[in-house]
C-alpha cells in the first residue's frame, strides 16, 4: 500500500496530534507552537496537493478505517468534491497560520499555545467532515469543530464576546441535535451509517413519513449550521467578536462546510429526484435563500462595526450557495460551488485586512475609516480588490460564480432569482464602496505610510490575488467544477 | 376503536416519551431566561435523544449482544455504541457551556439573560 493510499486517514491525523501535542510544548517553549502549526499546515496543504492530482488523474480514493469493509467500518471517501474541500481549507489555513502570528500575540498574549491548540483541532475537523464517508463520523467531527469554534470565539478580548459565543454554542447544539435525530431516523428505516449504503437502500422508502422526518431534520439542522437567514441570529455576534484569524476561519471556512454537508446529504444521500419532486424542500430552501440574500445586505447597510457588517454580508453570501443548492441544476452547483471557493477568499480577504486596519489604529468603526487609503495603501488595496469582487464586477472571481446562478436560475425558469442576485450586487455596491469612498477620497492633514506588520499585509494580499485568479483562469475551473456537478446530480 | 388507539400509544410509547421530552429541552433551551437552565433544557434534549436511539435498538425477545450458549437472537449493539460517542460529545458542549457561564458571571455579574442584554446596550 502506498503513501497516496493512505493519505484520506493522515490528512486528518497529522493535524490531530499537533493539535494534542501543542499545550505540552507550550509548556517549554511558547514561540514553537506557531512554528509547529506552521509546519504541520504546510503538510497538510502539501498532502491536499498530492490528493488533488491523484484524484484527478486516477479517480476515488477510498480508505477504510481499521480495514473493516463498509458498511460495517468507518470509511473515509476522497472524490473530486472532497478534494476541493480540502484543498481549499488547507491552503486558508496555511495562509492564515502566517496571519495569525501578530494577531495572537495583539489579541491573547498568553494563551498561545491552548489557542493553537484549538486552532489545530479546527482545522482537523474540518478536514474530516469533508473526508469521511460515514454520517455519524460527519456528526462528530461536525461537533468538535463547532466545539472549537465555540472556544475560539470566547478567547476574544471583549466580554461581549462571551455572549456571543454562548447563543452560538445554545443554536449551534440545536442544529447539532436535529441532524443527530435525522441520522437516527435515517438508521432506523436502512439499518446503515455509510453515505454510499443509505443511498442505495433509500429509493425504495421515499414514501415513507421516517424518511421525510428526516430530511427535513437534516435540512433544518445544517440551515443552522450555515445560518440561513431566519437562523443566523447566532452569527454577527460570534464573527464580530471572535479573534480576526478566527473571523477568518468561521466565515470562510466552518460555514462553508457547512455547506458542504448539506450537498452530500442533500445530493448523496438523498437524491434531487427525492428533494425536488417527493418533498418541496428545493424550493423552500431556494426561497429562504433569496430571503436571506436581501436581508443580509439590508442588515449589513446598516451596520457601523466593520466586522459586524462584514458578518451580515457573510449571511447574505451564504444565500447564494443555499439558492445554488435549491436550483438543483448543473449551473446552480457549479455556481454554488464556485461560491464557496469566492467567498472563502474574498471574506478572508476582508476579514484580515479588517484584522490588520484593527491591530493597527484600533478602528472598528467604518465613519473612522477616513483616509486609510492613504495611511494603510497595501491593506486598503487588497481590501478594495475583494470589495469589488464582492459586488461582483468582471473579471473577479464572484462575477463568475454569480453568473452561474442566475444562468441556473434562468434554467429552472425562475427569472425572479437572477433579478435578487442582480439586487444584492447593488446592495453590496452600496457599502462596500462607501467604506472604499471614505478610505480614499477624504482629504486628511497627517498622511503618514503605517502598515501593518508584513505577516499580516502578506497573507492579505495573497487572498486578494485569490479573488483575481479565480476570475482570471476560470476557464480551467470550469471544467473540474462541471465534473462535481455532473458526479452530483 | 378506542382499543386500536390505545395499542398504538402502548406500541410505541418509548417514541412518544422521546418527542415528549425533546420538546420540554427544546422550550428550556428557546424560552428560559436563566443561562443555567438553558444549558439544563439542552441536557434534557439530548438525553431525549440518546433515549430514542437506544429504545430503537431494543428488541422484544432478544438478548443483549454478549455471547453466551444457548442464546440465538441478539439485539443491534451499535446504536448503543454510537450513544456512547454522542454522550461525550454532550458532556463536553454541557462542559463549554458550563465554563462559558462561569465567564460571564465574573464579567456581567449576573447570569439573567435580560440583565446582561441591558448591560451591553
Amino acid at each position: 500500500m502506498n503513501i497516496i493510499q493512505n493519505l484520506p486517514i493522515l490528512v486528518v491525523i497529522v493535524p490531530l496530534i499537533a493539535s494534542f501535542c501543542m499545550p505540552i510544548i507550550g509548556l517549554f517553549r511558547r514561540r514553537y507552537c506557531f512554528y509547529l502549526t506552521l509546519i504541520t499546515n504546510f503538510l497538510i496543504l502539501i498532502f491536499a496537493m498530492l490528493l488533488l492530482n491523484y484524484v484527478i488523474n486516477q479517480g476515488e480514493i477510498h480508505y477504510y478505517l481499521g480495514n473493516w469493509e463498509p458498511p460495517y467500518g468507518i470509511e473515509y471517501v476522497i472524490d473530486h468534491l472532497s478534494a476541493f474541500m480540502i484543498i481549499l481549507i488547507s491552503f486558508i489555513a496555511f495562509i492564515m497560520t502566517i496571519y495569525s502570528k501578530e494577531d495572537v500575540e495583539n489579541e491573547l498574549p498568553t494563551n498561545a499555545p491552548l489557542f493553537y491548540t484549538l486552532f489545530m483541532l479546527l482545522t482537523a475537523s474540518l478536514l474530516g467532515i469533508v473526508s469521511t464517508g460515514d454520517l455519524f463520523n460527519l456528526y462528530v467531527f461536525l461537533e468538535i469543530a463547532s466545539l472549537s469554534a465555540y472556544t475560539l470565539v470566547a478567547v476574544g478580548k471583549k466580554k461581549d464576546a462571551l455572549i456571543g459565543s454562548f447563543n452560538y454554542l445554545i443554536m449551534g447544539t440545536l442544529g447539532a441535535c436535529f441532524i443527530l435525530i435525522g441520522i437516527g431516523f435515517l438508521y432506523l428505516v436502512t439499518g446503515s451509517l455509510n453515505m454510499a449504503d443509505i443511498a442505495l437502500r433509500l429509493p425504495s422508502l421515499y414514501s415513507s413519513h421516517v424518511v421525510h422526518a428526516a430530511a427535513i431534520f437534516f435540512v433544518v439542522g445544517l440551515s443552522i449550521k450555515i445560518a440561513l437567514f431566519p437562523l443566523h441570529v447566532w452569527l454577527p455576534d460570534a464573527h464580530a467578536h471572535a479573534p480576526s484569524t478566527i473571523s477568518v476561519f468561521l466565515s470562510g471556512l466552518v460555514l462553508k462546510v457547512g455547506a458542504y454537508a448539506m450537498i452530500r446529504v442533500l445530493f448523496d444521500i438523498f437524491t434531487v429526484e427525492f428533494f425536488v419532486n417527493t418533498l418541496p424542500i428545493a424550493e423552500v430552501l431556494s426561497w429562504m435563500a433569496a430571503i436571506a440574500i436581501i436581508a443580509g445586505s439590508i442588515n449589513a447597510i446598516a451596520q457601523k462595526d466593520i466586522k459586524r457588517m462584514l458578518a451580515y454580508s457573510s449571511v447574505s453570501q451564504m444565500g447564494y450557495i443555499a439558492l445554488g443548492i435549491g436550483l438543483a441544476n448543473t449551473p446552480g452547483i457549479m455556481g454554488s460551488l464556485l461560491h464557496i471557493l469566492n467567498h472563502a477568499f474574498m471574506k478572508g480577504c476582508l476579514f484580515s485586512a479588517a484584522g490588520a486596519i484593527i491591530h493597527k489604529y484600533k478602528i472598528r468603526n467604518v465613519h473612522q475609516f477616513k483616509g486609510l487609503g492613504k495611511k494603510m495603501p497595501y491593506t486598503m488595496a487588497a481590501f478594495s480588490i475583494a470589495a469589488i469582487s464582492m459586488v461582483g464586477a468582471p473579471p473577479f472571481g464572484a462575477f463568475f460564480s454569480k453568473l452561474f446562478l442566475a444562468l441556473g436560475a434562468i434554467e429552472s425558469g425562475k427569472w425572479i432569482f437572477a433579478l435578487i442576485i442582480l439586487i444584492s450586487s447593488l446592495l453590496n455596491a452600496a457599502y462596500f464602496f462607501s467604506i472604499l469612498e471614505r478610505a480614499y477620497f477624504t482629504k486628511l492633514h497627517d498622511e503618514e505610510i503605517e502598515e501593518a506588520p508584513i505577516s499580516m499585509v502578506l497573507p492579505t494580499f495573497i487572498l486578494a490575488m485569490g479573488c483575481i485568479a479565480f476570475g482570471v483562469f476560470m476557464f480551467i475551473l470550469e471544467p473540474f467544477l462541471r465534473d462535481i456537478a455532473t458526479s452530483l446530480l | 376503536m378506542r382499543r386500536v388507539e390505545l395499542e398504538w400509544i402502548v406500541g410505541r410509547y418509548n417514541y412518544l416519551i422521546f418527542i415528549a421530552l425533546a420538546l420540554i429541552g427544546f422550550y428550556a433551551m428557546i424560552a428560559k431566561k436563566n443561562l443555567i437552565k438553558k444549558i439544563i433544557g439542552m441536557n434534557i434534549f439530548q438525553t431525549a435523544i440518546f433515549l430514542f436511539y437506544i429504545s430503537m435498538a431494543d428488541i422484544e425477545g432478544r438478548k443483549a449482544p454478549i455471547l453466551v450458549p444457548g442464546v440465538e437472537e441478539y439485539v443491534n449493539p451499535l446504536p448503543h455504541v454510537l450513544i456512547l460517542t454522542a454522550i461525550v460529545v454532550c458532556v463536553s458542549t454541557t462542559a463549554v457551556a458550563l465554563s462559558l457561564i462561569v465567564k460571564i458571571y465574573q464579567k456581567f455579574g449576573s447570569i439573567e439573560e435580560d440583565e446582561i442584554m441591558e448591560m451591553m446596550k
